[in-house]
């Protein structure tokens, strides 16, 4: 473990990319106490002036405002001791992840499907080319209507933000693959079914794997959104309805340092599943990591 | 290298007749023949070498004769029975690699007996003899990804001869290799080829490649494509790249198939072009006269 470790501080990626997290939170924390540190009045005559060109001086945004980021990890420090917060994380997780393994379960066979089968393109693609231009987020009225619990309504329209991707990856990927490895494989003597299995499966794999990790992505998008939207599908607890409710009832509370907590959970969330995906894609893909 | 003669199965040679073969793509006025009117012989175990100016029709007919299109008319037969479809008895070696990029070079060579359910200890102990063959022991767990563009063609090779093909057929195989690797590939190849003696079809827009390697050289014509000339290449065997450069008879085939090649390639340069179709015909009158 000591080596990967001495690599990754002696490369000067690590440290730009360090740096520039660290410049970031450091601006942030100045700008966010302005107010401290610099007389209001210094901004008069520039907002006489924009007055004078006809901007309303109210239109002006100020990042004073903003929660600074030390206010806002003792914020967080604050709520990790709280059950609503991991609860938060754990429902949005659990809905991210249902919709997401749906997404998956289904996509893929219908990828594949549309992509060896002229018929079932025939007949499959129309209808999903005329529903994917609408957006996930379109759905969640229609499916808080359809799915007789708000749960199913969230996961579904979660699954929906990651099914149009990947079957598009896959479906894209499939056709891809190079003409002569069909016949090759057909020259060799394999039946069909060989060649789905030792050709097309592989040879889709790395669309797979790339189809997933955006998918996953945008689940995270749809999730959020739709808690906000729905209420988070338990209202009666509170905060437990997911990390999109978590930041509109800090919202709603006035818990401005708990709306960026939220908002960086996400980012985390995000962050750590996408990782996920490319780590298990490099295990299922090795050929194309030896490169 | 271990010889494990026992493992080896007996080369069959089979020979491909080709008789006033068209193919021609697109519908009606847009219509355009690609191959016409086309026959030879690719004569059982001898190296054939087809050479022509580059579109000049010759992957299509490697497509017909592989099996993975029809001709629009005439028939290709291997050993009397007409060829309806791809099959291992005739096996093509692409011009880009067709390693399955996913599956390491020793499940590549192991392609075609595992699809067939023939993977018994004969066909393990053929494949180890092949793998040893091509000097690809110590690369068997590698991907395609990992061996160089010779080793690719190598494994290549041992993916094929392991279907024991009656007829190899090579579609300009040794593109793109560096000119140091390809000279290597063509002595490797002529070795291998010399052991066996089993039916080969190779095609090339190189001379020199065609020169060395052939025992007959079929020179085609410009799109739709016909054999224009049949050279025999009597020169002796095996071969060596240095007795051939300084063979005269070798020279003699190379300016043959040149003088056609260059004719072809001239008109297959002009077509479409006005401007160049009278620098052609200068040429060709100036050359006539000369």
């Amino acid at each position: 473990m000591r080596k990967p470790l001495r690599s990754l501080l002696s490369s000067p990626v690590f440290w730009r990319g360090a740096v520039s997290i660290v410049a970031f939170v450091i601006l942030w924390e100045l700008g966010a106490r302005s107010k401290q540190w610099m007389a209001p009045e210094l901004f008069v005559p520039l907002k006489e002036m924009l007055g004078a060109m006809g901007f309303k001086k109210d239109y002006l945004p100020w990042i004073g405002v903003v929660p600074a980021p030390s206010t806002v990890l003792i914020a967080w420090i604050a709520v990790l001791g709280q059950g609503g917060y991991w609860q938060s994380w754990y429902m949005s997780l659990f809905r991210v992840m249902s919709g997401f393994v749906a997404a998956m379960l289904i996509g893929i066979p219908f990828g594949l499907l549309l992509a060896v089968s002229r018929t079932a393109q025939g007949i499959g693609f129309p209808v999903f080319e005329v529903l994917r231009p609408i957006p996930p987020l379109a759905w969640v009225p229609a499916s808080i209507i359809f799915w007789p619990t708000q749960e199913l309504a969230i996961s579904f329209v979660t699954f929906l933000g990651a099914f149009y991707t990947i079957v598009i990856n896959v479906l894209g990927g499939a056709r891809s693959i190079d003409l002569h490895y069909f016949q090759a494989a057909q020259s060799m003597g394999s039946s069909q079914w060989d060649i789905f299995r030792r050709v097309i499966l592989p040879g889709t794999l790395p669309s797979i794997v790339v189809g997933s990790a955006v998918g996953m992505g945008i689940t995270w998008e749809v999730v959020v959104a739709a808690e906000m939207i729905s209420g988070g599908g338990s209202q009666q607890s509170g905060a437990g309805g997911g990390l999109g409710f978590f930041i509109w009832s800090s919202y709603v509370g006035g818990s401005y340092e708990q709306i960026v907590v939220g908002m960086i959970s996400i980012g985390i969330a995000g962050f750590a599943s996408s990782e996920l995906l490319r780590w298990l894609g490099r295990y299922v893909t090795p050929w194309l990591r030896v490169r | 290298m271990s010889e494990i003669p026992s493992a080896r199965p007996p080369v069959v040679a089979g020979e491909i007749a080709v008789r006033g073969v068209s193919k021609s793509y697109g519908a009606a006025q847009f219509r355009k023949a690609v191959v016409r009117e086309c026959s030879f012989k690719i004569e059982q175990g001898k190296l054939t070498v087809m050479i022509g100016p580059s579109g000049c029709g010759k992957s299509t007919l490697i497509r017909l004769l592989a099996g993975f299109e029809q001709p629009t008319e005439g028939s290709i037969t291997l050993d009397g029975a007409p060829i309806s479809g791809p099959d291992r008895d005739r096996l093509v070696l692409f011009q880009e690699t067709a390693l399955f990029p996913w599956m390491s070079t020793w499940n590549n060579i192991l392609y075609g007996p595992r699809a067939r359910g023939e993977l018994d200890r004969g066909t393990l102990e053929f494949a180890e003899f092949l793998l040893n063959k091509v000097g690809l022991r110590e690369f068997r767990n590698k991907y395609p990804g990992q061996l160089s563009g010779g080793m690719q063609r190598r494994a290549e090779l041992a993916r094929a001869m392991i279907n024991n093909p009656k007829v190899m057929i090579l579609d300009e195989p040794f593109r793109g290799l560096d000119a140091m690797t390809k000279e290597l590939m063509w002595e490797y190849y002529s070795r291998l080829y010399e052991e066996n003696r089993r039916t080969n079809f190779f095609v090339t827009t190189d001379i020199d490649e065609a020169v060395f390697l052939a025992d007959r050289v079929l020179v085609m014509s410009n799109i739709p494509t016909q054999v224009r000339a049949v050279i025999e290449v009597d020169l002796p065997r095996p071969r060596r790249l240095s007795d051939i450069v300084e063979s005269d008879r070798a020279n003699d085939v190379k300016k043959q198939a040149l003088s056609i090649l260059h004719t072809e390639a001239m008109r297959s340069f002009s077509r479409g072009s006005k401007a160049a179709a009278d620098f052609v015909d200068a040429y060709l009158k100036r050359a006539g006269r000369a």
